[in-house]
């Protein structure tokens, strides 16, 4: 009995500690940023690209031309209401942190004190960014106004308050390959870059699992607003019939091509796309032509429809 | 055409489809009839946006006259009082037909001005449309940037 007690003891130990180490933080290498200086004009247009000022003004800023990322906006989802830090270049925000230690938290998800990020912060795209953009945003936002707001606790409630769980939620769900694979033209491959990493796109318009994981078998084909009615609409070729053309156009100016104006959190992106050039643009647009047409909304895996699996991207649980 | 006749055809276009709707449905309630009106206005803001952004955008020619006169619609739509439109009980919770968010009646001050920052856009754009091309282009930007934050914060994305 005693033996039986202390073997289930050891198995429970063993099984602690593979999941502490199965949960722990994963940064980058230490060598990551070895001769690489952020170059802080490059910057400018690949934070308009991440769409950093989206998320991480304050609700009730003015707009400028040098915005104050002073945080406190807040995100309603079902898992709880996310509140964005301040990450200006003060105490308060990121102005203490190394470059490592900003580009482990946009690409690893990690804070410089090793807890994991929430994916509501989209650094399962950025982990697909290339570290000399990620050290180029770093050196502009280090140029941009500081803020001395405090960064607000998420309020979160249990179980999912429990950082070290989001460990086991990157395994489950990190991906750091692109979901489009296959032979791409190098317009392709730009826009594959901006839709897929910097500008997160799918973080909105991918309809994810009951554990907020991304529906990658239902890439881009739209998903219900977390912010209540509606939908984030479906941008695949099965959803958006649009030329390459008319998405270039609305990315610049807002305009659909029935001359409606994009609204919600899109309106906020076209400002970001706006700035973008027009080559830029032009890639998303062949980008989004080339993914695979996914109908919505995109059935649940298993239920005998095989329409999402057809359209399958990329399996759910390769390459992470 | 003088530009009182063309207000009264505009007002004609606006009314024509909620005396359709008075004609064709009598239990259409006010509300009804009130989103039918909004819907009914935007549609008219899309027609005269989509002769001058083919123009903008290089799918139709520049032509100066047709463009002063999709401007000049514009600013005249845009000035019209919408108070009314506005019924308590037409936002998107109340009604299956709204696209209109609550926030409109919570912050009806700031819905106005974004209202006003619409008039001042398309007035800018009446100035320059005519003028040239470039004139057209440079306008058509801040008349899309005044509809986008207005959607931004007030309409419902793409409907259930």
């Amino acid at each position: 009995m005693r033996r039986a007690l202390t073997s289930v003891a050891v198995l429970a130990l063993v099984g602690a500690g593979t999941a502490w180490w199965l949960t722990a933080p994963d940064n980058l290498p230490a060598s990551a940023l070895d001769g690489i200086t952020g170059d802080a004009g490059r910057g400018q247009v690949l934070f308009a690209a991440g769409g950093c000022a989206s998320c991480h003004t304050a609700a009730d800023a003015e707009r400028t031309e040098a915005p104050v990322l002073s945080g406190g906006r807040r995100f309603a989802t079902q898992f709880g209401t996310f509140l964005a830090p301040n990450i200006s270049p003060s105490p308060q925000g990121i102005g203490d942190w190394s470059d490592t230690e900003i580009v482990n938290a946009v690409a690893r998800g990690v804070s410089p004190d090793g807890a994991h990020y929430y994916p509501a912060f989209p650094w399962n795209a950025y982990n697909k960014a290339e570290v000399q953009d990620l050290a180029d945003i770093a050196a502009y936002i280090r140029t941009l106004p500081p803020s001395d707001a405090e960064s607000l606790p998420h309020e979160v409630p249990f179980p999912f308050n429990i950082r070290r769980s989001l460990g086991g939620w990157k395994l489950l769900f990190e991906h750091r390959d692109w979901v489009l694979q296959g032979e791409l033209t190098p317009e392709q491959e730009r826009g594959r870059y901006i839709v897929e990493s910097l500008a997160h796109c799918g973080e909105c318009h991918t309809p994810r699992n009951a554990l907020g994981g991304l529906r990658r078998d239902a890439w881009l084909s739209g998903a219900p607003d977390p912010a209540g009615k509606g939908r984030v609409p479906n941008i695949t070729p099965a959803g958006l019939d649009w030329s390459e053309g008319e998405i270039v156009a609305m990315l610049e100016s807002g305009f659909t091509p029935d001359f409606d104006v994009v609204g919600g959190e899109m309106a906020e992106v076209v400002r970001n796309t706006a700035q973008l050039t027009d080559q830029d643009r032009a890639a998303i647009a062949a980008y989004l032509k080339a993914v695979p047409p996914v109908e919505s909304p995109a059935p649940q895996p298993g239920t005998g429809d095989s329409t999402a699996e057809e359209g399958s991207a990329a399996d759910e649980g390769d390459g992470s | 055409m003088n530009r009182f006749a063309k207000s009264a055809v505009i007002a004609t276009l606006l009314a024509l489809p909620a005396g359709l709707a008075l004609a064709q449905e009598e239990d259409e309630t006010p509300e009804d009839i009130a989103i039918e009106i909004r819907h009914g206005h935007m549609l008219n803001y899309a027609a005269n946006l989509q002769r001058l952004g083919a123009m903008a955008q290089g799918n139709a020619e520049y032509d100066a006259t047709a463009a002063q006169t999709a401007a000049d619609n514009l600013v005249y739509l845009a000035s019209i009082d919408q108070s009314h439109y506005w019924l308590p009980g037409t936002s998107s919770e109340e009604h299956e037909n709204s696209a209109a968010l609550p926030a409109i009646w919570e912050n009806m001050e700031d819905f106005q001005a974004k209202q006003v920052a619409l008039l001042e856009a398309v007035t800018g754009l009446q100035s320059s449309a005519g003028t040239d091309l470039a004139g057209l282009q440079s306008a058509m930007q801040g008349v899309g940037q005044a509809c986008g934050s207005c959607h931004e914060d007030y309409r419902v994305k793409e409907e259930e």
